[in-house]
């Protein structure tokens, strides 16, 4: 349909073989990847340039299913159908053509991408927000092929569904298992709200049952909080073993559903295996990672392999700031100025961006960790932060969890119009 | 713009800057004001509020203890979200606050069902309040107890209030607001910026500039916008609907 129209729009500009100018059509940006950083980067520069520029967004999904609040989700706080969100306004509201497909490759000379669906779309600015895929081999036993088995449930939809639906078909005492990933990785908290809602289904289902988590990490984000609300609300229920005791080598036998921790094994009923991360593949195929991620421009977000390539949210290395939902949102707002900027003359003003990441421990019982960063010639830094305190009171974590829906219904509106 | 009626908030964002400026310790000694003539201006607060041993709550809250008394806390009474909402951020009435809440209620708490329209006079705002003091812990005996000295009068530059924002800039601004806040006005739990008048919008972001509001994204979000880059978001955000 309208891509169709695109793949000849676009062959034709191709075939001109000059650089772009104004008035030979509209300058076409291409967005891969429609979440947290693309839907954003999509609908700002299509709304802010007001029909000067051409916006193509690739994204396999019909619809996106927020990974921020999945957590909520498998402790029965929100419906699955509430995290889903479909592109339909930003197709017919903010003329973006939206293509459902997954990019296979990117010529950076001839700037066009390949799609697996057969075609080429060109583009004269690239965003790529991919956001992240698996280390393969980082934790021993465990490959894509044994996540029906061992869920991640790292990335939306599906897996989530399968990680709540194997907590709810737990014995009575059963064993939770929780392999936690590596620095650095999407949502620092996620884990440990996870184990959080985890632990608040089975208080109400399966009280004797049990949490193991297991850590490669010395510390980690609101580490404080959560001990606290876990004491509090699940006392005796989560143990967490961290690279003193082993958490750092660790085993998975998917086949027997046994978890070996330093060579003791240990019999599990479920297994949330979160491994090791890095930069969305088609970053790779783009060329512009550096080890795991794709270093950028931190006051415009372009690649630093390629001016013409901008790359956001997780998949980039971030500097400061952690990977989270709200970051790749702040990071595409950077991203639409410098990108219109560049294409149509439009005003530029200096970047900035912040970040809020709220978790929830126990029915509202709300917690937040935030902080606004600036761009420095080589790294987003850190200017100013807070976090929730200990012992607040219970008026205040009530407010907290409370604006937390209002800060997802915000960012779901600021994605997808 | 900022156009008319401005004289009243300016006195807001004298206090709050006073208040910022003077928390060092050099307060004057002078009392808030006359207690005697505070007990008439509190012939405008009467019907809706109580003071004394009988006090009850009325249309709003009893009043006594005031002082130093966490926003929207008699457990007897059902406040507003806003109000409670701020007193679970942490709003704790001291001589500011109050002096700010009650010269215009709407600019301090926007979304309170205190239907009054504020004591636009500074001598009968310092007279009832010392009045209201009368009720309250008394400083001499328990020195923590809120300070009844109000500090000396500071100049702020009327340029602040007079700046006219560019609303492009404006509208890069803003695009960091709408993670949080919804650019259609629409309230899920965080409250609606969009549609506001101009001073109000530039009064309570110096509030929290200053911390004399409460709210830790707030305070933190507000801290590094400039004078004009508040104007800025003031003109952008007034203009939606
Ligand atoms: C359990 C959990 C809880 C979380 N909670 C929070 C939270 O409370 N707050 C918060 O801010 N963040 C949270 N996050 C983090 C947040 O989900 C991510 O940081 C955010 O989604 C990153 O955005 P992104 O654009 O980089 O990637 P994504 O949102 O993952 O989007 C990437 C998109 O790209 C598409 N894609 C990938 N490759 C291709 C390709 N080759 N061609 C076409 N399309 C492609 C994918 O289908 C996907 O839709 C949480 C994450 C998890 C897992
Ligand atoms: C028309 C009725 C009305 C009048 C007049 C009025 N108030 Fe109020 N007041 C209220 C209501 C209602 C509330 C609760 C507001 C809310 O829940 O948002 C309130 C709240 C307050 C509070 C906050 C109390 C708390 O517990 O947090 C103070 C302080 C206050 N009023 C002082 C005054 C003073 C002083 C005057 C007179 C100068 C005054 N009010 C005039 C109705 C009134
Ligand atoms: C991380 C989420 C978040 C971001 C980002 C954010 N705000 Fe807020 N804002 C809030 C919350 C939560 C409140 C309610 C605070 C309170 O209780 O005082 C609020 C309150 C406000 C208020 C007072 C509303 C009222 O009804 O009294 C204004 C004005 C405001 N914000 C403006 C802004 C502006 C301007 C920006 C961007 C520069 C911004 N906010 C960015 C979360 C946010």
């Amino acid at each position: 349909m309208t891509f169709h129209r695109r793949t000849f729009l676009g062959a034709t500009a191709a075939s001109l073989a000059a650089p772009m100018v104004m008035g030979q059509g509209s300058p076409r940006v291409v967005v891969i990847g429609g979440g947290a950083g693309g839907a954003t980067a999509a609908r700002y520069v299509a709304k802010d340039s007001k029909g000067a520029i051409d916006v193509t967004l690739i994204e396999p999904s019909r619809s996106y299913y927020t990974c921020f609040f999945s957590n909520l989700y498998i402790g029965g706080f929100r419906e699955l159908s509430s995290l889903a969100h479909s592109y339909g306004t930003l197709a017919a509201d903010y003329g973006v053509n939206v293509v459902h497909d997954w990019a296979i490759g990117i010529d950076r000379d001839a700037k066009t991408v390949s799609l697996a669906g057969g075609g080429q779309v060109p583009y004269d600015r690239l965003i790529l927000s991919p956001g992240i895929d698996f280390v393969d081999g980082s934790v021993p036993g465990w490959s894509l092929a044994a996540q029906n088995a061992m869920p991640h449930a790292y990335k939306g939809g599906s897996q989530t569904e399968l990680l709540k639906a194997q907590v709810e078909a737990m014995p009575q005492g059963g064993v939770f298992a929780m392999i936690a990933p590596p620095n650095p990785y999407r949502c620092p908290p996620g884990p440990y709200e996870r184990v959080s809602m985890v632990a608040h289904k089975l208080k109400a289902e399966n009280p004797t049952a049990k949490i193991l988590i297991v850590d490669p990490k010395e510390k980690y984000s609101k580490q404080a909080l959560f001990e606290e609300g876990w004491q509090a609300h699940y006392g005796g229920m989560i143990e967490r073993i961290g690279p003193d005791f082993g958490g750092a080598s660790v085993e998975v036998r998917p086949d027997a559903m046994e978890v070996v921790i330093d060579g003791e094994v240990e019999k599990v009923d479920v297994c949330n295996v979160i491994p090791a991360m890095k930069a969305g593949r088609i970053c790779d195929l783009a060329g512009v990672s550096e080890g795991n991620w794709a270093p950028v421009v931190p006051a415009t977000m372009q690649a630093r392999a390629d001016d013409n390539i901008h790359v956001l949210g997780d998949a980039t290395s971030q500097g400061d700031m952690p990977k989270s939902g709200f970051s790749a949102n702040s990071q595409a707002k950077v991203a639409a100025m410098a990108v219109r900027g560049a294409l149509t003359g439009s005003k530029v003003f200096p970047a900035r961006f912040s970040n809020t990441c709220w978790s929830l421990i126990d029915s509202d019982d709300g917690v937040k960790v935030g902080a606004t960063y600036e761009a420095t010639e080589e790294k987003i830094s850190k200017v100013d932060g807070f976090i929730s305190q200990r012992g607040e009171d219970a008026d205040l974590r009530k407010a907290t969890y409370e604006e937390s829906l209002g800060w997802y219904a915000g960012i779901t509106a600021d994605m997808f119009g | 713009m900022m156009s008319g009626g401005i004289s009243g908030l300016a006195g807001l964002a004298v206090g709050i800057l006073a208040s910022a400026l003077l928390a060092g310790g050099k307060l004057a000694a002078n009392e808030i004001g006359d207690a005697d003539r505070g007990r008439d201006v509190f012939r405008a607060c009467a019907p809706c509020h109580q003071v004394g041993a009988d006090a009850t709550n009325r249309v709003g809250p009893q009043l006594n203890g005031i002082f130093g008394r966490k926003a929207a806390s008699v457990d007897t009474y059902v406040y507003s979200k806003s109000l409670a909402r701020a007193g679970s951020d942490g709003l704790i009435w001291d001589l500011v606050r109050l002096d700010a809440y009650l010269e215009n209620p709407k600019a301090l708490v926007s979304g309170t069902r205190m239907n009054f329209r504020g004591l636009k006079d500074k001598q009968d705002r310092d007279d009832v309040l010392a009045y209201l003091r009368l009720f309250s812990d008394d400083p001499a005996n328990i020195p923590e107890a809120q300070p009844t000295a109000r500090p000396a009068e500071v100049d702020l530059p009327p340029e602040i209030l007079a700046l006219v924002g560019d609303p492009d800039y404006g509208e890069y601004l803003g695009s960091e607001c709408q993670t949080c806040h919804q650019g259609d006005g629409s309230d899920a739990g965080i409250p609606a910026i969009t549609g506001w008048p101009d001073e109000d919008f530039v009064v309570a972001m110096h509030a929290y500039k200053q911390k004399v509001r409460p709210h830790p994204v707030m305070q933190m979000m507000a801290g590094r916008l400039s004078d004009e880059e508040i104007a800025a978001l003031a003109a952008y955000f007034g203009g939606l609907e």
